[in-house]
């Protein structure tokens, strides 16, 4: 590795710091909401003192466990469909230029424009015209629908220049279109789609309105159960809940890392 | 997609390098108007199709609502009237869409000015840890967004975190007024949206091939010169998504207004949700919010034309 | 299945020359959406498809309702003694209860929608009537929540709990405080007020300082109080529904306009907040259980209302929430604290001054536009 020159070492120490700040800006309030999930009081205002007994609550509380598991199945099973989809659609829209691709392009951007509650309304609507009886599966649909475009997006930001000389390179060594896909396309692809995939997954993990209106009887996901709660108070136990959250992925992140570092290849473009 | 066992030899360097014998799919496949064509469709036909379905259908009910008129007691009268889309261009509502758009611009502007570095130190300096950066970003939304602008409101407030600290260090003797005023709103939306721009940024700046930068360094430019000669116009698809992604939805935002705004804070996203809910007026509500959708996308289609990026368009 | 085609096709030739209302045009775009989700349409039949559970006790009742508006073994106690399961989902405004409605959600047998909505859900057509043979125990209900302005006589609502909305203010901030809503346009106070989002609930608060009926329908009167309003804007730190509760509680707001249940939690988290029922007058309000039109357990639904008006579970729920039970038979088993408490249980003079809000009807238009330009300007 080449001994970077002293000004290139100052600015990657004046660009961690800002970086570093950025994060602390990311990370404040949930310092707070860590704290609060301590606070011995039936809401989240004030400081009343230090308890461990939502934690306790939380444990006992079947209902807004439910919640977060149904928010988990939903927001993994439609974050994964978002994603093939949309980064295969992504493909075809970079790569492929045909009459109609201006249709499609344009149709992309329809799902974003939308006003959630009209989304969520015009969706229920339409699923009762058709007969469609409310459930997990509704739900799953109902975020599909308004995940890939953001997919679509990032994707294709990812596409952009890409050098189709790589993919003919590849194929004048021998492989056909579907090796080159897999084996060229693909991995450079691959940061696009993991961007896509994280952002789809916190839209369907936070995603309250239309989700509210496409849930059916029982499908309560933990955005629904925290919303209900904020007439009479959202409890610490919310805060013990989303602490939760965070352990259980930072260890999974924690775990991740942990593996790959193991598998000894430095890995650039690598999955999860 | 194509899998013919093609006995493929290299073909000769400058020729058209995707000359083969054509396999039996091949043959079928070109039969339809060309293979890209018809793969390109392949590929798009799952996404278009949901969102056909799901989405086109259910909305060209509402937008027939937007030619109706408000029943009695709520319930939506079918009509041909012009008149609520007239009602939705009234001069009543122009400053509250001019604030929408002045707060979700300036929490754009925001959001690259942090995003950006962000996004470009992970790109260059993350090395293995890249991914791990990336997640660390995700992971304060991986909890309830309700309690994370709690938890705002606990920071902003009067007695909160930021006024106790500052007068406690003598910074200050009266508590500022940070919340429910449009500084708050705007910072709930900057930092809701921080990923939206981060994500997209990143995708687009990890391809940066660094040896490019080295390069430019070599040959003598500063890092100011390398960053806008080479860098932002390397990662300007990465802009633009960016942009988009956070812009629009932040337009149309309507809890953060509510939990951390004041009265003069109102957006359109509040006007469309009061119109289905306490107002009750669906008619109205369908053709405000057809009325801000095509301000959008005509606004998308010149901006991503402005940007020269035809790939995203 | 082929019985309800014939129903859809009927509509459609109908609709071709009525002007239809929306209900109606759905099951129009039904059937086009039936071409487009033939799967999905059966996978929709089959289920509870009729309210056959007309007389018989079924095992499974879905109740939705408010969220933390129970107290915590009501339920378990009925799923014990009637060995019934139930699904209990929350939401938090009346607007989207019915907006999801409207759209055609379904699958609950019991709602709790406030007073005026009932009035506008039975306008909407939304809900059925409830069979009083299955429920005797409404004799336990004080004279005055058997008729009710919107449901004289109980035929489509059982009242649940009331309550009023007046002032939550800090003693210890607002020491000159007395019980009117002039002090919601206090000076003094600037920053530190706060106010409802819901466009009657404000509207009220006007129109009771100026003394005319909350339910007016006189667009001078609407006008007038709007004019206050926009005078009160500027003091606004902001309208809101429910972080009032936290502000109070916090000292962060002094002067809030909210529900009396509401300001007693932030009573309960801060000792110097406290409720009052303006002079002026307050609206009432109730909330009651109701049986929505295609309810799959409509038997079991009117067991469970039965069940709640019995004294003793009546009084935990009020015990639990803080809000006061309709119930009169319920209270000897109500804590004294909340019986003699006159902000829960207003004295008979305060009494006469609530009112509760009605649906107006075509008049709500008025008040829509009023408060629209309240909130835009």
């Amino acid at each position: 590795m080449k001994r970077k020159p002293k000004d290139q070492r100052t600015k990657a120490k004046g660009l961690r710091a800002y970086v570093a700040l950025v994060y602390a800006f990311l990370f404040a309030p949930i310092v707070v909401l860590v704290l609060f999930s301590f606070n011995d009081s039936r809401r989240n205002a004030t400081w009343q003192g230090f308890t461990m007994r939502w934690y306790g609550e939380l444990i006992n509380d079947g209902p807004v466990l439910d919640a977060l598991a149904n928010t988990m199945k939903i927001a993994l099973v439609a974050t994964v469909l978002a994603t093939v989809m949309g980064a295969l659609a992504a493909y075809a829209l970079t790569r492929y230029r045909f009459r109609g691709s201006g249709l499609y392009n344009g149709a992309i951007y329809v799902p974003l424009v939308i006003p959630e509650i009209v989304f969520g309304v015009a969706l229920l609507s339409g699923f009762n015209a058709a007969g469609v009886s409310l459930s997990l599966q509704t739900l799953i649909v109902a975020h599909v629908a308004f995940m890939i475009s953001f997919v679509i997006v990032i994707v294709r930001a990812r596409m952009s220049g890409f050098d189709r000389t790589l993919e003919e390179a590849a194929m004048d060594l021998g492989a056909n279109e579907f090796q080159t896909f897999l084996l060229v396309t693909l991995p450079f692809m691959a940061p696009g789609i993991i961007a896509g995939g994280l952002l789809a997954f916190v839209l369907s993990f936070d995603d309250f309105v239309i989700t509210f209106f496409n849930s059916g009887v029982g499908n309560t996901t933990l955005p629904l159960k925290v919303y209900s709660m904020v007439k009479f108070g959202v409890t610490p136990e919310i805060n013990a809940i989303s602490v939760f959250m965070l352990a259980f992925s930072s260890l999974l992140l924690l775990l991740s890392w942990r593996i790959q570092r193991q598998s000894g290849k430095p890995v650039v473009t690598d999955e999860e | 997609m194509s899998m013919d066992a093609s006995t493929a030899t290299p073909s000769p360097p400058g020729e058209e390098a995707v000359i083969r014998k054509p396999g039996l799919w091949s043959r079928f496949v070109d039969r339809f108007r060309g293979r890209s064509f018809l793969v390109a469709n392949v590929l798009l036909a799952p996404t278009m199709l949901w969102l056909t379905l799901f989405l086109v259908l259910p909305l060209l009910v509402i937008f027939v609502y937007s030619f109706g008129g408000r029943g009695a007691y709520g319930d939506v009268e079918l009509g041909f009237s012009l008149s609520n889309y007239t009602k939705a261009f009234s001069p009543l509502w122009l400053p509250v869409i001019l604030r929408s758009f002045a707060f979700a611009g300036i929490a754009t502007v925001l959001t690259l000015a942090l995003g950006y570095p962000l996004a470009y130190f992970i790109a260059i300096y993350g090395g293995e840890k890249k991914n791990i950066f990336l997640i660390l970003i995700m992971l304060p939304f991986w909890t309830s967004y309700l309690i994370r602008t709690y938890s705002w409101i606990v920071i902003l407030r009067t007695e909160g975190v930021v006024n106790t600290s500052l007068s406690w260090l003598g910074v200050i003797s009266e508590p500022l007024n940070l919340l429910n005023t449009p500084f708050s709103v705007v910072l709930g939306l900057t930092y809701g949206f921080l990923p939206f721009m981060t994500l997209p940024l990143y995708a687009s700046l990890e391809k940066l091939d660094k040896s490019l930068l080295e390069a430019a360094q070599d040959l003598g430019a500063n890092r100011l010169w390398t960053l806008l000669r080479v860098t932002l116009p390397l990662s300007l698809p990465g802009v633009v998504a960016g942009t988009l992604l956070t812009f629009i939805p932040a337009v149309g935002d309507f809890v953060t207004p509510d939990l951390l705004g004041g009265p003069n804070t109102l957006m359109i996203g509040n006007v469309i949700q009061q119109q289905f809910l306490s107002a009750r007026d669906w008619a109205y509500g369908s053709a405000l919010s057809f009325s801000l959708m095509a301000i959008l996308l005509v606004g998308i289609f010149f901006y991503v034309r402005k940007m020269g990026s035809e790939d995203l368009m | 299945m082929g019985k309800r085609e014939d129903e859809l096709k009927v509509l459609f030739i109908k609709g071709m020359n009525e002007p239809m209302s929306r209900r109606g045009f759905l099951r129009r775009a039904g059937t086009t959406g039936l071409v487009l989700a033939g799967a999905g349409w059966l996978a929709g039949c089959g289920g509870d498809e009729g309210g056959s559970g007309d007389t018989e006790m079924s095992d499974q009742l879905n109740i939705y309702n408010w969220s933390d508006y129970i107290a915590e073994d009501t339920i378990p106690n009925f799923e014990e003694e009637f060995g019934v399961s139930v699904t209990y989902d929350n939401y938090s405004s009346n607007d989207t209860l019915l907006a999801k409605l409207q759209s055609g959600a379904a699958g609950y047998d019991i709602i709790v929608p406030s007073d005026y909505m009932v009035t506008t859900m039975l306008q909407l057509d939304l809900l059925q009537p409830i069979n009083l043979d299955n429920v005797p125990n409404i004799e336990n209900l004080y004279p005055r929540f058997r008729e009710t302005p919107f449901d004289p006589g109980n035929e489509y609502s059982i009242p649940w709990q009331w309550g009023t909305t007046g002032i939550g203010y800090n003693m210890e901030r607002v020491p000159d405080f007395r019980p009117s809503w002039e002090m919601m346009w206090d000076e003094q106070y600037s920053g530190n007020i706060t106010m409802l989002t819901e466009i009657r609930d404000v509207f009220a608060v006007a129109l009771f300082r100026l003394g005319y009926d909350i339910n007016t329908t006189d667009e001078a009167q609407i006008n007038e109080a709007k004019e206050l309003l926009l005078e009160q804007k500027p003091l606004l730190k902001h309208y809101t529904s429910d972080t009032y509760i936290d502000e109070l509680a916090s000292n962060d707001t002094w002067l809030a306009h909210g529900y009396s249940g509401d300001v007693f939690q932030a009573v309960a988290e801060n000792e110097s907040v406290g409720y009052a029922i303006p002079e002026e007058g307050a609206v009432i309000w109730v909330d009651s259980m109701c049986i929505p039109k295609d309810a799959p357990h409509k038997y079991t639904a009117e067991a469970f209302m039965n069940y709640v008006l019995q004294p003793e579970v009546g009084a935990a729920i009020s015990n639990y929430v803080w809000y006061a039970s309709p119930n009169q038979a319920a209270e000897e088993f109500i804590d004294p604290e909340i019986l003699d408490d006159p902000a829960i249980y207003p004295p008979a003079e305060v009494e006469a001054r609530l009112q509760f809000i009605e649906d107006l009807g075509e008049a709500t238009t008025l008040y829509n536009d009023a408060f629209a330009e309240l909130r835009a300007t």
